[in-house]
């Protein structure tokens, strides 16, 4: 791995920069410390930080920018004849990119020999041969088009890792050597070097806006392309989903509105089982538990909070779901065909849920004012009617938050309804029936054999961004509900 | 101030006894007991789901960690090797050789069954192939007594685990119904026994078709890698971005975005963020699929809001006077933060960051969508380089994988691998109590 | 403190509403009330003073069984209301706190209108047969709190929007409405301007027509305004209790002496 070998070559360098700056440092001094404008190690740490930094960011923008380069000069290669019809050049580059990463494989695995993957006339029959020997995915026949650019695709990506390798060096070179000249005892190194501390805490801050850039532009982007090859009314509108198996689109109906049916069904059966189960949990844990009691039965709940996902999935298939089955199922009411339903999902997301819900109500319920129960008692009222009539009221637009953030919780709940809901879009009023939702079928679309390219594929997502975005609104709304809240009784 | 009604002298006042409950007062008490019995059903339910849970994971794990092997004590002979090396179908031969020892075995406690090699087969699979190649792996053994482990089919592992049963077998090419005599007598004769199965911690995920083989061990190590990529980024990051955010950011808009950034973060589902690691990490960058490097990373960004979070509370938790004290002698702002503010606050760092791995440890859903799903995890990887960039496994992704796998004998090792998995994660989980428990510091 | 005898001889015998002998009260392991012994007479306003941790509060939380919310809180001594213990096991502390009402010291209207929390003790004990004699309770209730030519054009708006003076008389209002026999007020006016304390005061003396009245203060000129009867507090003993007039006077006790003079508190 190159980019390795460069890392560490510049941290070789900074560090190197390091001890020759600090020593310089100490020179220009004559050995005393005093003489010095900052400790020496600020000196030092001068020469690093000029050397790396600048390298780093270098890096990562040409490893970031060199993809889009390669893929756009060489996509602009291809003539349009070598496009047929039905097929689009995003769907032939991802062919010339796959048949680029096949030689790559093969040559590292020495099916291939370097001149063969190079030669711009090699017989494709050659080619296509080596690529299976050496165990490659080759999904259509190579053409010379698609040969001829995966080649240049090639050559200019290794091109490319040289001349990043190149100015990498230099760059972390001439920042070393410049630093390290500037340095004198009167060179105020501890405030250039804390300057650039905060610059690099900045950055590190700053990724969590990047994080969300990078989400929205990754949803934004694809979405679009979805509604290029798929109108955007039949997707939000339409009462049937089912994408077709080859992967390549024409029968497919990719209607939402049976997703978010689904999603919003199950989510409902689990609040219905988290949040009276939670609200009374915490209830009871607040104003009635002993301290003793408290202290056990508090942690206990949360345990149900920090097992993983996929152990409630596991939780839905395997035990709950056969449980169901044998009351509701045939031999019993009849009402259930198979394990996977919405009911099996939502009574274990409920069963997730249940310490989400308690453990946020007790908070808000802590924090009603004491004054309020006193008065309360004061005037005779027994501890029940004190909780349902004072505390709940005053409590109920914190609650509400709780119970929306738990909602939203619930709709992006991914591994429970993958494994235990079923994998039928239907749009039913029966709990006991199989649905599908909107996580559920992101999974099952990007993990298909579908073309990242195809609607099948891109519709993941228009599903992801509409996930997103209800839950991004949920939460907000809930946050701001919240915060409203605790603001009152500051 | 004074009207009419405060001469009212209203009447029933001085009445009644304070020892006197009347009917409305008790109807109160019972209201009382009633809203209180609510309480403690819904904490009961809560727990009950939790006994639930937890007994249903140690029922139908545990069995995952014992396997049956058939045991043979078997002595090969120079003279049987060579005879077997000439015949032409020499694994047949040495199979023969292995019948007859079993034979014996079975005679010498008086037991009479049927012993064929199609039997043998369907028992312990292709017995002669293995004795085959360790005996050509180690030729110094030769006339010396070996004792043979040999893992048995998982259908016969499933009968002895009670999966399978002499009512519901069903004749097929992997079990009959006569091959149970066979299982019963070398059972009796103590040649067919439960072992610990070490196979399943150390080894590595097999073909769809044989349950008994699989083992976690590679995406244990897939796991691994991930948490060296979580850790190695989230850390650094999180404890820079909570000090910029905590001691240093200004009140500006800028700052604004970044905080409201980060709450939101720590709700987007988890999925989402497996959506931004394909689009942006395979699709864009190019990074290989199924890696252990891209899941770290998706991972890193899932966790980053977690770690975020809690090492401001522990920022925040640094009284003011410890920053005046450093800036008092004359210490800028950065070094009062970088030499007292932070050293104090590392207990609580570490502890949120352990948290904030066991949560990315047990994380499924992003897994899939960067590929560590469809990728059968065979071998472990070539290297400590390899580790990251290989395609491998993860834990929770490996158990969705046999969970989602149509042989029902994959269910024993889905919630094996949870046991597996829950272990790591309370053994997080407890260093992270002992860790607060030791060095937190009430101010 | 010895001769709380000789203290109580000088309190003239109207009718004792509430009678307290040997009182005690722990807070985990501290003793914070000593061998307290009190007369509640009926119809009489009785001041409690003391510099703040003396005890009276938690005292007066005694006479309503408030303490009883506090889980480390425990209680010894006998508390007679009307000669009956408050403290019997047969006693549902919610039929007490009907009779002993209490006021505190920061206004805590509950987030509800202002009808509402008049209206919410009658209904939880039952107190109105119908919407029409709710009405009339609320009424009588808000004109006794001296506070319903304010509030009677909104009694739908809700009470947390009052001014400070206005949401104590109403939380005032709102524990008469269950009709009790002893009104219990911590520290009332502590958290009011001078004018409302004084809309108070005149309330206080009002309701001693009807009510036995029980107030906390801090303050030695509200005792000598409101009270008749006034007990002074120190360190969790009961020093001197006596006519209001003569403590303020003629105190007897020289602690009692260096409080109201200023010297100690």
């Amino acid at each position: 791995m190159p980019v390795l070998w460069l890392i560490l070559i510049v941290i070789a360098i900074s560090a190197v920069g390091f001890v020759s700056g600090r020593s310089r440092a100490m020179q220009s001094a004559g050995g005393e410390i005093r003489n010095l404008h900052s400790l020496p190690n600020f000196y030092g740490a001068n020469v690093a930080l000029k050397a790396a930094i600048p390298a780093f960011g270098l890096l990562v923008l040409w490893l970031l920018a060199q993809p889009l380069f390669v893929n756009s000069q060489v996509s602009g290669m291809i003539p349009d004849t070598a496009i047929k019809d039905g097929s689009s050049r995003s769907l032939v580059m991802a062919e010339v990119r796959r048949t680029a990463a096949g030689l790559d494989a093969a040559v590292a695995q020495g099916q291939m020999t370097e001149q063969v993957a190079r030669n711009a006339n090699a017989d494709i029959a050659e080619i296509t041969q080596g690529l299976k020997d050496a165990g490659q995915v080759v999904t259509s026949e190579i053409t010379q088009p698609i040969l001829n650019a995966a080649q240049s695709y090639r050559s200019m990506n290794a091109k490319g890792h040289w001349v990043m390798s190149i100015v990498l060096v230099l760059l972390a070179l001439a920042g070393a050597v410049v630093s390290w000249r500037q340095t004198r005892s009167d060179y105020r190194a501890r405030n250039v070097v804390e300057k650039g501390v905060s610059v690099l805490l900045l950055a590190a801050a700053s990724i969590a806006v990047l994080t969300t850039v990078g989400i929205v532009l990754s949803l934004v982007f694809n979405t679009w392309e979805f509604f290029k090859l798929y109108p955007a009314s039949e997707f939000f509108f339409g009462l049937t989903w089912s994408p077709s198996f080859s992967g390549r689109g024409g029968s497919s109906a990719l209607g939402i509105l049976p997703l978010l049916w689904g999603t919003f069904y199950i989510s409902l059966v689990a609040l219905l089982v988290a949040v009276p189960i939670g609200l009374f949990a915490a209830i009871y844990l607040s104003e009635y538990a002993s301290p003793r009691v408290r202290a056990v039965a508090k942690p206990l709940l949360e345990i149900l909070a920090g097992i993983p996902t996929i152990v409630y999935g596991l939780f839905a298939l395997l035990t709950v779901g056969p449980l169901l089955l044998s009351v509701f199922g045939d031999d019993g009411l009849g009402w259930m065909k198979a394990g996977t339903a919405v009911m099996t999902a939502g009574l274990v997301m409920g069963v997730m849920l249940i310490p989400f819900v308690s453990s946020l109500s007790d908070d808000i319920i802590n924090a009603v004012p004491q004054a309020m129960r006193d008065g309360s008692y004061g005037l005779g009222a027994t501890q029940s009617e004190t909780i349902r009539q004072v505390v709940l009221p005053a409590a109920l637009p914190g609650i509400v938050g709780a119970i929306l953030l738990a909602a939203s919780r619930a709709i992006g709940e991914t591994m429970i309804v993958v494994l235990g809901a079923g994998a039928a879009a239907r749009l039913s009023l029966n709990p006991f029936e199989a649905m599908t939702t909107v996580t559920a079928k992101i999974v099952s679309q990007l993990t298909g054999d579908a073309d990242f390219a195809s609607p099948e594929a891109l519709v993941a997502f228009a599903l992801g961004m509409t996930l997103f975005i209800l839950t991004l609104g949920l939460n907000v709304f809930a946050l701001y509900i919240v915060r409203k809240y605790r603001e009152q009784y500051e | 101030m004074t009207d009419a009604s405060m001469q009212n002298a209203e009447p029933g006042r001085h009445s009644v006894s304070l020892m006197a409950t009347d009917e409305h007062t008790r109807k109160r008490a019972r209201a009382e007991k009633r809203f209180r019995a609510y309480g403690i059903v819904a904490i009961a339910t809560g727990l009950f789901f939790l006994v639930v849970l937890f007994t249903s994971i140690l029922k139908e794990g545990i069995p995952a960690f014992t396997r049956t092997v058939v045991s043979v004590d078997f002595t090969l002979t120079e003279q049987q090797r060579e005879e077997s090396e000439g015949v032409l179908l020499k694994t047949k031969a040495y199979s023969d050789l292995f019948i007859t020892a079993l034979k014996s075995k079975l005679d010498e406690r008086g037991l009479n069954t049927e012993v064929d090699e199609v039997a043998i087969e369907r028992l312990l699979g292709k017995v002669g192939g293995t004795i085959r190649t360790f005996y050509t792996q180690n030729p110094d053994k030769i006339g010396e007594q070996i004792e043979f482990d040999l893992a048995a089919s998982s259908r016969v592992d499933g009968y002895f685990k009670g999966r399978v049963s002499r009512d519901t077998i069903q004749d097929s090419r992997f079990l009959q119904k006569s091959d149970l005599e066979l299982v019963d007598a070398l059972e009796e004769a103590g040649i067919i026994k439960q072992a610990f199965n070490w196979p399943f911690i150390t080894g590595a995920d097999s073909g769809v078709d044989n349950p008994g083989g699989a083992g976690i061990g590679a995406s244990v190590i897939g796991s691994f890698f991930m948490m060296l990529v979580v850790l190695g980024l989230s850390l650094p990051i999180g404890v820079a971005a909570s000090i910029y955010l905590e001691e240093f950011a200004p009140r500006n808009r800028f700052t604004d975005l970044i905080e409201v950034n980060i709450s939101n973060l720590a709700a987007v589902p988890s999925i989402v963020f497996g959506i931004l690691g394909l689009a942006v990490f395979i699709q864009f960058m190019h990074l290989p699929q199924s890696a252990p490097l891209v899941g770290g990373l998706v991972l890193t960004l899932m966790t980053l809001p977690t770690i975020i979070i809690s090492t401001r509370a522990s920022l925040k938790a640094v009284p003011p006077s410890i920053r005046d004290a450093a800036l008092g002698v004359g210490a800028s702002k950065m070094q009062a933060v970088f030499h007292h503010v932070l050293p104090l606050a590392a207990p609580g760092i570490l502890t949120g960051t352990i948290i904030g791995l066991a949560q990315a440890l047990g994380e499924t859903a992003p897994l899939l969508l960067i590929g560590m799903v469809g990728f059968v995890a065979r071998g472990y990887p070539d290297g400590f380089l390899a580790g990251f960039t290989e395609p491998n496994s993860a834990m929770p992704a490996q158990i969705y994988t046999w969970a989602a796998r149509a042989d029902a004998g994959f269910y024993e090792k889905a919630w094996g691998g949870i046991i597996i998995l829950l272990m790591f994660l309370l053994t997080m989980n407890i260093i992270a109590i002992i860790l607060r428990r030791r060095f937190e510091r009430r101010w | 403190m010895n001769d709380m005898s000789r203290v109580e001889k000088q309190v003239d015998t109207k009718d004792i509403k509430l009678d307290c002998r040997d009182c005690q009260v722990y807070y985990g392991d501290t003793h914070a009330i000593k061998d307290v012994s009190v007369d509640i007479e009926d119809k009489t306003v009785t001041a409690f003073i003391g510099p703040s941790g003396c005890g009276k509060s938690t005292f007066l939380r005694c006479l309503n069984r408030m303490n009883d919310t506090i889980d480390i809180a425990r209680v010894e001594g006998s508390f007679k209301l009307d000669g009956e213990d408050i403290y019997d096991k047969r006693v549902d502390p919610v039929q007490l706190r009907a009779k002993v009402g209490m006021v505190f010291q920061k206004p805590n209207p509950f987030p509800k209108s202002i009808y509402d929390n008049v209206a919410y003790g009658p209904r939880i004990h039952g107190l109105a047969k119908n919407k029409a004699e709710l009405d009339e309770i609320v009424e009588k209730s808000l004109r006794r709190g001296a506070i319903w030519d304010e509030v009677k054009d909104r009694l739908d708006a809700p009470g947390t929007g009052l001014s400070g003076g206005q949401q104590q008389r109403l939380c005032i209002a709102r524990a008469v409405a269950t009709e009790p026999e002893v009104l219990l007020m911590d520290e009332p006016c502590s958290a009011l301007d001078p004018i409302a304390t004084a809309q108070v005061e005149e309330l206080i003396d009002e309701l001693r027509s009807r009510y036995s009245v029980v107030i906390v203060t801090h303050s030695m000129q509200q005792a000598a305004r409101v009270s008749q009867k006034t007990a002074f507090f120190y360190l969790g003993n009961l020093v001197e209790f006596g006519e209001t007039g003569q403590i303020f006077t003629n105190p007897e006790d020289p602690r009692t002496e260096s409080y109201i003079t200023g010297r100690i508190g």
